[in-house]
């Protein structure tokens, strides 16, 4: 794992050379996510809740899918952006490098200008944290923490799983984008406003559910039953990253056979 | 230490058509074709060898190179380099080769040169104190010492394959594959890296095969070449071999003092210019000798200078290709 922070610091420092578009980027990146949660306040001015869900718990749900998404665009971008290494050629340098397929791609690169959209979402996060009448103790510390690592894990996966793709599109499939961007649209609400089948889509497929919805519920104390099933669901979704890993390491493998 | 028996691989290509209404035909349905870009590969190369890997564009070249470096796995045939199935071992067996690919970088784009070799130092896991004195003998042979601290994007085509180089050997690898290392290069720098390739493969023993469009690389370096063409190797042996081979035609310019008489021309001999002052003829050594033709020419006119110049072996490897109609 050091050779990936390695990684981290080389295009850090090739960021560094570009500073002026770095803040500017950074400072679009901050105000995308801030028109979707302005949205999000008038809403709740208006009609005061959602289906027993008020506007600091929603608030919640938005900070941490958000804080999910931009981190793991940051960090997983690599796998996001992967056509380009394969349209370019340079998945062959990948290949005759005595490290794993999956950090190297991972370090191919990264896009720090997502630190807007974190810095956006972090303040949303405090302000609905303290706006909540939350009593805190350990395990809810944990469990916060681990619905963040929960969803970057899903998203990095569904990158994954696109990337693979491209091994034999070549081109890169904006199809992905309805599971990521779309995701993370709708998983800014809690799941049970929708209809039954799109929460359990994205309950048991592709389970964001488990980076906020589930997992809220406990911290909020709003669970029915037993709080420990809420409470690792988050753990539960990141082993979604596991298929994926099997996926892509089937497509490197058909990528070195066919030559294309 | 490198084996390469009956390699054959070929590609799916999707068919092209023209027009807009293939175009949009295609969308929805393809038809593919195969390619066979390498039919029945086979040769062995020892230790410490310099090998010239040529062969007209899409002869299938890279995609040997591709093999033996394990991004590509042939369709049949065995290869076992170092005792290791490329494409099997890969991760295990790549820290043994370096690999150029003289189209494309392997530096990081917008930082200085030295930070490269640094990460690719982690990557290959190489030891500080072995990195320190391989780096230091890499800046010195390639005369890096006035670019090293500046960012790749800055650097000239010549400087920058000479850091290419640098980065390939950084882990000390045993083998080399060089893919068109000279493209694109200036006289100077072309001559530099040749001289680096030689040094490195004398001093260290380092296995070195090269794929390129200059015959002068080949002829700088390479004892041994091997020739493809249409996915089969044509050729491989000795350069000068080859060159005995293919390679008979001498040309003759005689310089002489004024002569208006006609010249009885040596037999076969070509004449390429003829003045008064000066006489160029091309022959053929299978069926005239050089010194026989001289001696003829001497005998009728008064020559001041002779020079013979070997028929490039550009000319030879244009011949070959049209031999074997590639």
């Amino acid at each position: 794992m050091s050779v990936y922070f390695k990684y981290l610091l080389i295009h850090f420092k090739s960021q560094m050379q570009y500073r002026t578009s770095f803040w500017l980027l950074s400072l679009g990146q901050f105000f995308i996510p801030f028109s979707v949660f302005a949205g999000l306040y008038f809403l709740f001015e208006r009609f005061g809740q959602i289906k027993g869900w008020g506007f600091f718990e929603v608030a919640l749900c938005f900070a941490v899918i958000h804080m999910a998404f931009s981190i793991s665009e940051c960090f997983a971008r690599g796998f996001d952006s992967f056509s380009d290494l394969i349209i370019k050629g340079d998945f062959d340098r990948v290949l005759v490098r005595p490290r794993s397929t999956f950090v190297q791609v991972l370090g191919s690169k990264f896009e720090f200008t997502r630190a807007g959209r974190l810095l956006q979402s972090v303040m949303v996060l405090i302000w609905a944290l303290s706006s909540l009448p939350i009593e805190w103790t350990i395990t809810k510390i944990a469990t916060l923490v681990l619905m963040m690592t929960s969803g970057v894990f899903i998203f990095t996966g569904i990158y994954m799983l696109a990337a693979t793709m491209c091994f034999w599109t070549v081109q890169g499939l904006e199809v992905a984008n309805i599971f990521t961007d779309g995701g993370r649209e709708m998983a800014q609400y809690p799941l049970n406003i929708y209809h039954k089948w799109v929460a359990r889509f994205f309950t048991y497929v592709i389970p964001f559910g488990t980076v906020n919805y589930l997992p809220l519920q406990y911290i909020l104390g709003k669970t029915q039953g037993s709080d420990l099933m809420y409470m690792v669901t988050p753990a539960l979704g990141s082993l979604f990253i596991l298929p994926c890993f099997f996926v892509w390491q089937f497509g490197v493998r058909h990528y070195r056979s066919t030559g294309s | 230490m490198i084996h390469l028996e009956g390699i054959s691989k070929s590609y799916k290509i999707a068919k092209r058509q023209t027009g807009l209404r293939q175009a949009a035909k295609a969308l929805f349905y393809r038809e593919y074709t195969t390619i066979a870009a390498l039919k029945d590969i086979s040769f062995s190369i020892n230790q410490g060898e310099i090998v010239g890997y040529i062969g007209p564009n899409g002869a299938g070249k890279s995609t040997t190179i591709k093999i033996m470096s394990g991004i590509l796995v042939p369709d049949t045939g065995k290869c076992t380099i170092m005792g290791c199935t490329p494409w099997k071992e890969r991760t295990s067996y790549v820290k043994n080769i370096g690999v150029v690919f003289g189209q494309r970088s392997q530096l990081w784009w917008d930082v200085p040169v030295m930070d490269s070799f640094e990460l690719l130092k982690d990557i290959y896991k190489v030891p500080q104190q072995e990195y320190q004195t391989t780096i230091k003998l890499l800046i010195e042979t390639l005369e890096l010492q006035e670019i090293v601290n500046s960012p790749v994007r800055q650097l000239s085509l010549g400087q920058r394959m000479r850091c290419e180089i640098a980065a390939s050997l950084i882990h000390s690898p045993q083998i080399l594959f060089l893919d068109e290392p000279t493209i694109g290069l200036d006289a100077v720098s072309k001559i530099a890296v040749r001289k680096f390739i030689k040094t490195i493969n004398k001093e260290k023993g380092v296995t070195v095969i090269l794929t390129t469009h200059d015959m002068n690389d080949i002829e700088a370096l390479a004892e041994r070449v091997i020739l493809i063409g249409k996915g089969n190797v044509l050729y491989d042996g000795h350069l000068e071999e080859l060159r005995k081979r293919f390679g008979t035609r001498k040309t003759i310019t005689a310089d002489y003092s004024q002569n208006t008489s006609p010249i009885k021309m040596p037999a076969g001999a070509e004449i390429l210019s003829y003045t008064q002052e000066r006489l160029s003829i091309s022959i053929d050594t299978n069926h005239t000798k050089t010194s026989d033709a001289i001696t003829q020419l001497s005998q009728q006119v008064e020559l001041t200078d002779v020079t013979i110049e070997t028929q490039p072996i550009e000319d030879i490897i244009v011949k070959l290709y049209k031999e074997y109609q590639i």
